[in-house]
Parts: C-alpha cells; structure tokens; sequence
C-alpha cells in the first residue's frame, strides 16, 4: 500500500426514507457518526470535507446541507473542503477528496452527499419550490420544449438503442427486476417489495421507452464515505479500501450536443489507469438514476460491446446476486432510494468488507466498480480490497 | 402548447429566440472556419475566433432521435407529446431539441425529414418541427 494512495476507510448511512422529519443536518450526523465509529476515528481526526453539489439555495431539497455548514456545525478543523456541482457527477466529490489526501492536504476527508427531496415537499415554507419567470442556462434549451425532466433527455439516448440495437423492454426490464430483487434483502432499503415482469410490462409510461419502475424516485437520507491518506491508514481500524483507479468525463455539458453520454469515455479511460481488467472485477454498482444509464454503464465499462447491453442482461442470471456480475446489490437507486450517486460507492465498500448480510455475495470479493451520473457527466471508482 | 417555460432573452440568444419573426431558422456561425455551432456564444467552439454571427439555414432536418413524453411535468403542458433531437440539415454536429407536431404521436421514427414551424408565445419564436413526405 503505497502512502501516496487514497482509501476508502470509515462509510456511514442515516436512515432512509420518504418525508423523514428529522432534519437534513442530523441525517448528515448520523451518517457521519456512523462512519467515524467503523474507522474508529473521531471527529478530531477529520481535517478535510467533500460533498456534491453543496448548498443549493435555489433548490433546497436537492442539497440542504452545505460542506461550510457542516464543518462549522460539527466544530471541525479542517485544511481543505470542497463542494460544488461543476465537477464530473455526485462521485466527483470523492475523486476530489482523494486527490486531497494524495497531497497532503488532508489525511482523513469526510465526503458526504445529503438528499431531503421527498420532505421538501411537504415544507414548502422551509423548501420553496424554485419560481422563475424565464428559464436560462442549459435549461432554456430543453424546457421551452416540455423536455423538462432528466427523463426525458435520457428517454431520447434509451430510444436510439431501442431503433438502431433493437433494445426490447423485457430486456431493460432486469435492471429494475435486480434492484428491486435484492432491495427486498436491504433492511434499509426505501422499496422492500420485488417487482415482477408482469408489473414492469402493465406500468405506466413516464417517457418513453422509459416506464415508472425506470426511475428512481424522491428520498431522504445521508450517506458518508471518509477518504484516507495511505500513510494515515494506521489510524484506521477498519479494512481499507484501496481507490485503485478513477476516471470522469464531460464529453459536452449538454444533454443534446453530445453524441455519446459521458459514461462511454469514463469507462475507457478508467481502465488505462489500472492493470485490473473487467475480468477481475466481483460485483458492479452503477449508477441507475434511470435504469437506461445502468445499462450503458455496462457497455462504457466493457462488459459487453456498445449496442450489446440488452442481451447481456437478458433473462437477468448474469447481473443477479448469485451471478457472474451482481449488479446493485443493495437494490440501487430505484430499490434502496435516491442516495445520489453515493450509495454506489457505499455498497462497493460494504461488499468488499463482506458485511451484506441477506445480501453479501458469495466468495470473497476483492474488486468493485462503482459509478455517478452517465448523462453528460460521469464518474467511475474503480475499488480493491488489496 | 400555450404557456411554455419561455427562455430569458439576452444579447447572446435573442437572435435565436426571435428569428422565426423573419421565418427563417439562424444559428451561430463562424466567419472564419465556416462552421455551425449551438448554443450560441460569443466566441466559436471550433477555432475560437469572435467572427461569428447568426446565419440562416434550410430549416430541415432529420429526427436524430426522439421519445414520446406521458408524465405531466408541467400543469399547463398538455401530455402526450414528442420530443426529439432533430439533426439541422446544413449545420454538421448541431442538433435542437424541439417537438415534432402535426402527427400522431406514434407517427415518428428516426430518420423521420421534418422542417421548421414556428410558433409566437410573447416574445419568443419556438422552433418547431413538422413531418415532410
Ligand atoms: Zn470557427
């Protein structure tokens, strides 16, 4: 282990759920606390904070709690801190972190990304939805045209693979089947219940080809990864896990200039940075906003070819818990709930540490690959047991 | 579609926002590389000169790709509707998102020609796009 790597050490998760009343900065703590006890850190330790996007003052629910805040109202002593949402997705926060810890700015690094979505709601005094009377940056481009929703922009990349690699909805259909299947092992998970193909083939469309068990929904919950320095690790109880490659890509900010999504170069570049090869890796955790970006996550990363997605995944043995490939162990974003990116990279931790209880895969995992974004951003984390 | 989410109009965009009052369809171009690019800006993402300027084009296209919206995100947007990526012919690598009207909603592919309609909603010209045979 060389002392000029990053790790993942302590990880820590609140409660999830929908309209939860506690407030966002104690579901923050939690997560925190929680994270600080496995590492055996305390608070005292921590000289660095990450989080994505930070405070969104416009968008309340979307990210309550700024990284400012969170230093300020745990009394910590930090020499570096970072948050901001131009960066290359949610898991861009850790990619940053571990540069930190890499040179010397900080040895332990709190990275953390907080969702109150679904209780905004219903705190609309607390939350104001955003009122605006014109739409300007990228947005003037997209809603002027009802495309308003991210479903909409990835339901136009989902269609292209429907007409030109003759993507089927059955196909597609395993991603939600494997989320929800193994979120009904995840005690924490937001959806206990398993989805059967009959229910996702009856469900509503929101944008086509997407149907409603292609997206994820509001949730509210924290989760922490602390990121560690290589020579910090003797402080640390728990195992380590090595952040053996990263990559991210904007091939243009945009969700209609850009050919390809970004996953697509991610993916390539993450493995120039390794001499690990999708061969050795245990389980995937990817990214499912929608359950389309899954799908390209598998090609981008080189499971299959581009185009090929659909059959990979077909009749879903092969990503399934007791699979060549499982895929979103704790049930993903559309099982476990909206975490935001993290709860990948959370999963990747806890499965390689061999703590999934009902859900821990088989044999001793030693290689996981967790993902952010897809769309015109994207991050890949490519983590070893080491 | 009458009460759209309208873009705020600046130096920048107001030339696309309210070309459709000469009904011809502008993007920015650039004077010196003789490139289309989108969205406007000032400068030109393929040579970086500040010799760019709006320029007409045909005003067709091709559907690059498209979806069919259900979910009624917006209270005054009626649904369903599509939306598509509409490939601008004569203006390689530029694509607007646009609706396709004037057919049934189960009545676009890709690769579907279309061609540019505008509609008036205050001071905003929305390119629009309808089917040609
Ligand atoms: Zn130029």
């Amino acid at each position: 282990m060389s002392r000029n790597e990053a790790f993942i050490t302590g990880i820590g998760q609140s409660e999830i759920g929908v309209r939860l009343e506690r407030h966002p900065l104690l579901l923050t703590v939690d997560a925190v606390k929680e994270a600080l006890q496995e590492a055996g850190l305390t608070i005292d330790q921590i000289d660095g904070v990450s989080t994505y996007p930070g405070r969104a003052s416009g968008m309340l629910g979307f990210s309550p709690i700024g990284s400012d805040e969170l230093i300020d109202a745990l009394g910590m002593k930090t020499t570096w801190y970072a948050g901001g949402g131009e960066i290359t997705s949610q898991l861009g926060a850790v990619v940053a972190a571990a540069d930190a810890v890499r040179t010397g700015q900080a040895r332990h690094v709190i990275c953390y990304r907080t969702v109150y979505e679904a209780a905004a709601f219903t705190k609309p005094d607390e939350y104001p939805m955003p009122k605006r009377d014109r739409v300007d940056s990228y947005s003037q481009w997209l809603a002027p045209f009802g495309a308003i929703s991210a479903a909409n922009w990835t339901a136009q990349y989902a269609m292209r693979h429907v007409k030109k690699y003759g993507l089927t909805r059955e196909q597609l259909a395993q991603i939600s089947l494997t989320d929800r299947a193994n979120a009904a092992l995840n005690p924490k998970a937001l959806v206990r219940e398993p989805l059967t193909m009959d229910e996702y083939m009856s469900a509503r469309m929101i944008s086509t080809p997407l149907c409603l068990f292609d997206c994820d929904r509001y949730t509210d919950a924290s989760t922490v990864l602390i990121v560690s320095a290589g020579d910090a690790l003797d402080e640390v109880k728990c195992t380590p896990v090595r952040i053996a490659a990263m990559a991210g890509s904007v091939d243009r900010h945009s969700w209609d200039q850009a050919e390809w999504m970004a996953s697509y170069a991610t993916g390539r570049d993450l493995w120039k940075r390794t001499d690990y090869t999708p061969a050795d890796v245990d389980t995937v955790q990817l990214y499912d906003g929608f359950s389309f970006l899954t799908l390209t996550w598998l090609e981008a990363l080189g499971f299959c070819e581009v185009g090929e997605g659909g059959k990979f995944i077909e009749g879903g043995q092969r990503i399934a818990l007791d699979g060549e490939l499982p895929l979103n162990t704790f049930g993903g974003q559309i099982g476990a709930g909206r975490l935001h990116g993290f709860g990948f990279a959370h999963e990747a931790v806890v499965q390689l540490r061999g703590l999934g209880g009902d859900r821990q895969i088989e044999g001793d995992p030693k290689v996981a690959i967790a993902t952010s974004g897809g769309g015109p951003l994207a991050t890949a984390l490519l983590l070893a047991k080491d | 579609m009458s009460n759209r989410p309208l873009p705020r109009l600046d130096s920048v965009n107001r030339d696309f926002w309210t070309c459709g009052a000469d009904s011809e369809l502008r993007l920015q171009h650039c004077n010196d590389c003789q490139q289309f690019f989108h969205p406007p800006r000032p400068v030109c993402r393929h040579c970086l000169s500040e010799n760019v300027g709006p320029k007409a084009v045909a005003g067709t296209g091709v559907v690059d790709t498209y979806t069919v919206n259900y979910q009624k995100w917006h209270p005054a947007i009626e649904v369903p509707f599509i939306i598509a990526r509409i490939a601008i012919d004569g203006a390689p690598g530029v694509y607007l998102t646009s609706n396709v009207i004037g057919c049934e909603i189960d009545d676009v592919d890709i690769g579907d020609k279309v061609q540019v309609t505008f509609e008036l909603q205050d001071d905003v010209y929305l390119p629009l796009f309808e089917k040609v045979s």
